[in-house]
């Protein structure tokens, strides 16, 4: 199981390790000791929110204002629960961490790989979320440690996650074998970039799940 | 400034929870509701197709070389993929093909040895 989730979880260690350490390397200009880098990872666990707070600490921004700006730029991952209310079962405690962990890319690999068995796919679910996690907190650590010092290129490196994005696109094409939420996500993703490229994620996603709900009970008739 | 990194590290971790955990908490009694089944079965195809225009939104459009290093590395992804259905091979081919570009230049001498 751990090797299954390891060769699924490989495209996010090629994109988080140089974005984690483009985080730890920026983290470092606040002057403040390596492990803060690897903390913020560890248990915020958000990347641009992360890339954010180091703009909003060097500012001197006041700790409800952190608050507000991390809950609305992660608010897109509100919609990424509904895919797992009735996958997440588990007791709490597993539950609890792979809520945590719910980044774009593990919610990406997850959706596309659900094994039918519950006990094979909990052990799935459970070595997806950790991978991702210690490739984020392991990047984050070395960007920190090693600084302006290391000198390998990594420029490019993060066009994994585009990579990883388009291929599942693909899958969920092939496993839906219907157009219609792609036609969804191409209108509302345009409108947003049209209307606010900022917050393009989070406006589109929700005309998208209102486009959802209005439709959802025709599709039922129709294919019932 | 290590108090205000553990404040800020305390407050964003909850925030950051919040978001991912409010569905769960708010929705657990409607999860077998046929409304949120058909979201929760047509979310991820759309978030996915979302996440690739948003990871692409910083393209640069209006200068050389007008976002060629990214459409043919995506095209190059999409290729593979819909011949082999390899998962790694179109990931690492197609990355590969991105970084050799962006990190060469090398469309953008041939443009301005052209122009």
């Amino acid at each position: 199981m751990f090797l299954e989730a390891f060769k699924l979880t490989l495209p996010v260690l090629f994109g988080y390790l140089p974005l984690g350490m483009a985080f730890g390397l920026l983290f470092q200009n606040l002057d403040v000791p390596w492990w803060l880098a690897s903390l913020t990872s560890l248990f915020v666990y958000a990347g641009a929110a992360q890339f954010l707070a180091i703009g909003l600490l060097a500012a001197q921004a006041t700790p409800i204002e952190l608050f507000v700006a991390t809950f609305l730029i992660n608010l897109r991952h509100i919609f990424f629960g509904f895919s797992f209310l009735k996958r997440y079962t588990f007791s709490w405690l597993p539950k609890g961490y792979l809520i945590f962990g719910l980044t774009d890319e593990t919610y990406s690999v997850l959706t596309a790989h659900h094994p039918k068995q519950p006990e094979k796919d909990k052990y799935l679910c459970l070595w997806v979320t950790a991978l991702n996690h210690s490739y984020w907190v392991l990047g984050s650590t070395l960007g920190a440690l090693l600084g302006s010092t290391f000198a390998l290129n990594t420029q490019g490196f993060e066009f994994t996650l585009v990579a990883l994005f388009a291929v599942l696109t693909l899958e969920q094409a092939y496993a839906l074998k219907e157009p219609f939420p792609f036609w969804v996500a191409l209108g509302c993703g345009c409108i947003a970039l049209l209307v606010a490229p900022q917050h393009m994620l989070l406006i589109a996603l929700t005309l998208a799940l209102g486009i959802f709900i209005l439709t959802a009970r025709y599709h039922k008739e129709t294919s019932s | 400034m290590i108090q205000t990194c553990v404040i800020a590290l305390g407050v964003m971790a909850v925030a950051t929870f919040l978001t991912r955990v409010l569905p769960f908490v708010a929705l657990s009694k409607f999860k077998h509701h046929p409304t949120l089944l058909f979201i929760g079965k047509n979310l991820p195809g759309a978030a996915m197709l979302l996440l690739v225009m948003y990871a692409l939104k910083g393209t640069e459009f209006n200068e050389v070389p007008y976002g060629l290093h990214e459409l043919l590395s995506v095209g190059v992804v999409i290729g593979l993929h819909v011949w082999q259905r390899n998962s790694l091979l179109s990931i690492g081919v197609g990355t590969a093909c991105y970084v050799y570009l962006i990190q060469s230049q090398w469309l953008v001498r041939i443009w301005t040895s052209c122009m």
